[in-house]
């Protein structure tokens, strides 16, 4: 128990804190994820058919590989990539991508395939009949999006993009081998240097199951909220 | 020429979201007269570099490196990178230079340029102490790799022979990994770990039967409650796959700064600092 | 793009796909077995069972399987008892270890959607075969588990896709499956791209056929459907959301 003291006898302190690099990485890598999913669904149900190609070749992809491959890739070739974009904006010094900044991109790459996915389910399923009606009602499309749109794809996306929040969060587990210190790279330093690995995995778990939970909690609340309007048939 | 252009845009395609979106940390390197120098270690190799409960960096290269900033006139920033990204992040850029334990040897000087190496320690194999090989002992002290001869040939082959069969752990991309491949592979079971700690783990639970690493790492290991199940066993190996000592791994555009470390290093080296910070850590005298 | 060494990489990677087969066939089997064991107990009528059940369920979901795989790699080690029990016969070998681990997670999972499967047998379907005077085991084999599994295989589908994918979690463990080969080429060659498309066109092929098999199991186990044309689904259109995407994608009754 000494060593999960605070401190610097302890790791308490050093746990904690990289619990919060997690939250952090993981937060990230989540709007990252969401702000690619919205394009790509968008892209997607353009109607314009390479659009929707390119898309289809990016879920799949992204869905079908190893997420610790796409990190792999990220972390060795992720500077040589974002400096080969600055040299065609004519930018030629060094550009260095931190260990935080390639964790959240190549998770966020991963969760944004999931979340495109679900924008897209929850785009198709705001009932028709309502954009026309909206229409009918002379509404502006920019006015349509927001009013009928926006509120009722937000409501609809809440459950699954619940999952890909999770999923995103246990992901960045594999962030450790960028040697970013999160829980999970911490646990390891803690084992290596204490020879406890026991201990200090069953910290990890524990960590994350809090983190987990409390996202669980935070959903549910936000999915009773976005539904208060709507009335159930049970 | 069309290769190369698929790579650009390849490249161009995978970093385009990252430019469009990501958060970026765009450094530029530091101008010709390297008064900031970015300096990379591990933080998982005691004593050369590791990290302490307090989450700071410390070790024989922390306290070397701060001393050669300190001759060369830089500001020196030291990061920690796992090891093996360590290479290739320094040459795109990440920092300017690597002191992580990490050997000179041919196979990394075509990708990057040395210092003059600043320590050298020869490797061994260790055991559990209630292993079979607790008190293989061989006929020479120590081997020199870098030209094989009769009896060198022997203690070679005696190894060989008595290690047959045995699964060894060994730190991957390192070394001590080449040296396994190239004299022992075909007789025992190679393991290689991401990190010496995790070998560590698995040595003491009986997993791997033997490891092999610097015996900088091992000796202060040994002497502590961690290593007291620990022996090392064999000669010491220099030389050949083991490379010729350890030093600074900067990338090869950089000439004067292998320079600037160069003439601080000799300083180093000849005042005795170096061999005061190797016994402060490894408890001989470990300078080149 | 250096296709030289994407043809080297190839025949060094391809030796890895056993290992990787391996471990996603021998997880999966014993993780089925184990899933149908939890959703009985999460199902029983029993004060402790479901609720033991759910706790395994809850910590499986919960945690990442690299911190799984850890914990009962390095974790398990640390133990002398465990080391000298004849545990650690199979312990002590990292294959096994993934082995245990890989499947754990899938039977956390696995036991969901068959609870899910199971609870979407309709009640009258239950009640004719009561009626029928079948007993609990034979109404559990011709009438639960035949409907149950025809539910739930779409998103088990989508679960072997994920096994697929975090076998390569093994190389993390020493072992040499495509992942940590690829891993190992790269850095060997510091040429991540390569390497990388050359292990991803591997890990698609497999899942393609998964895919594929899916479809087809799905298409022999709904024979009744033939002749109706089915709605284009793969395990693959499905995702993560396989649980929740019902959901999602019919909106809550509109109110009237």
């Amino acid at each position: 128990m000494e060593m999960l003291s605070w401190g610097d006898a302890g790791w308490g302190d050093e746990l904690v804190r990289a619990a919060f690099t997690t939250l952090l990485v993981a937060l990230a890598a989540f709007g990252l994820g969401l702000v690619i999913g919205s394009g790509a669904a968008a892209l997607r149900l353009s109607g314009f058919a390479p659009f929707r190609w390119l898309v289809e070749g990016y879920t799949t992809f992204i869905r079908g590989i190893p997420e610790l491959l796409v990190l792999y890739l990220l972390f060795f070739g992720g500077n040589q990539a974002a400096m080969a974009v600055a040299s065609v904006f004519g930018h030629t010094g060094y550009i260095e991508l931190d260990a935080f900044t390639i964790g959240a991109i190549a998770i966020g790459i991963v969760s944004g395939a999931y979340s495109t996915e679900v924008i897209r389910g929850a785009i198709l399923a705001v009932p028709r009949g309502e954009i026309e009606a909206a229409k009918a009602c002379g509404m502006s499309s920019w006015l349509l999006f927001r009013r009928i749109m926006v509120p009722q794809v937000a409501r609809f996306a809440l459950p699954g993009l619940g999952n890909v929040w999770q999923l995103t969060l246990k992901d960045t587990a594999l962030i450790s081998i960028t040697g970013l210190v999160e829980i999970m790279r911490q646990a390891q330093i803690a084992s290596g240097s204490t020879q406890q690995p026991f201990t200090f995995y069953v910290c990890a778990a524990i960590l994350y199951l809090l983190l987990t939970s409390l996202s669980n909690f935070g959903f549910g609340r936000a999915e009773s909220w976005a539904n208060r309007g709507v009335r159930r048939a049970a | 020429m069309k290769d190369s252009n698929m790579k650009k845009m390849l490249l161009a395609a995978i970093a385009a979201v990252t430019l469009a979106v990501g958060p970026l940390a765009v450094g530029q390197a530091s101008a010709d007269d390297w008064n900031k120098v970015r300096i990379a270690t591990e933080g998982a190799y005691a004593p050369w570099n590791f990290t302490d409960s307090s989450g700071k960096l410390v070790g024989f290269e922390l306290d070397l490196a701060r001393d050669l900033c300190a001759r060369m006139g830089a500001e020196c920033e030291i990061v920690a990178q796992a090891w093996d990204g360590i290479i290739p992040a320094l040459n795109a850029g990440k920092y300017d230079a690597i002191m992580a334990g990490m050997s000179i040897t041919d196979k990394r000087k075509k990708v990057i340029s040395f210092s003059n190496a600043y320590a050298a320690t020869p490797a061994r194999f260790v055991v559990l102490k209630n292993s079979d090989h607790a008190d293989f002992t061989s006929k020479l002290e120590s081997l020199n790799l870098e030209e094989i001869d009769g009896d060198e040939q022997a203690v070679l082959d005696q190894m060989a022979a008595a290690f047959k069969g045995e699964t060894i752990g060994v730190q991957v991309a390192t070394t001590h990994e080449n040296f396994l491949r190239e004299f022992m592979g075909d007789t025992v079971e190679i393991r290689t770990y991401d990190t010496q700690e995790n070998l560590d783990l698995d040595l003491q639970a009986g997993r791997v039967g033997m490891a092999l690493a610097s015996m900088s790492y091992w000796k202060p290991l040994l002497e502590t409650e961690k290593g007291k199940d620990f022996t090392a066993i064999g000669a010491g190996m220099t030389g050949g796959p083991f490379g010729g000592g350890v030093g600074v791994g900067i990338r090869q555009a950089d000439a004067a700064l292998v320079e600037k470390f160069n003439k601080a290093i000799a300083e180093a080296t000849a005042d005795g600092t170096v061999s005061k910070l190797a016994i402060q850590w490894f408890g001989f005298d470990a300078s080149y | 793009m250096n296709f030289e060494l994407m043809a080297e990489a190839f025949p060094q990677l391809i030796e890895g796909i056993p290992l990787t087969l391996q471990l996603v066939f021998l997880s999966l089997a014993i993780g089925f077995v184990l899933a149908v064991v939890i959703a009985l107990a999460r199902l029983a009528k029993d004060p402790v069972l479901p609720r033991l059940a759910y706790g395994f369920v809850y910590v499986f979901r919960g945690t990442p399987l690299l911190v799984q795989i850890f914990l009962i790699y390095y974790g398990l080690g640390q133990f002398e008892a465990v080391r000298e029990s004849i545990l650690w016969i199979v312990l002590k070998e990292p294959f096994w270890c993934a082995i245990i681990a890989l499947a754990l997670n899938t039977g956390a999972y696995t036991s969901e959607i068959i609870r899910g499967g199971i609870q979407s047998v309709p009640w009258g379907q239950i009640e004719a075969g009561k009626a029928c005077g079948m007993s609990r085991v034979l109404l559990f084999r011709r009438i639960v588990f035949p409907v149950a599994i025809r539910q739930a295989l779409p998103a088990y589908g989508n679960e072997i896709i994920l096994m697929v994918k975090s076998t390569s979690l093994a190389s993390t463990i020493t072992i040499l499956e495509v992942t940590g080969i690829a891993k190992k080429l790269i850095s060997a060659t510091w040429q991540p791209i390569e390497i990388f498309l050359v292990a991803g066109a591997i890990y698609l092929t497999m899942n393609f056929i998964v895919t594929r098999g899916i479809a087809m199991s799905e298409r022999r186990l709904n024979p009744h459907l033939k002749d109706r044309p089915l709605p284009k689904r793969t395990a693959l259109d499905r995702g993560v959301t396989a649980a929740s995407a019902p959901a999602a994608a019919v909106p809550s009754k509109p109110a009237e």
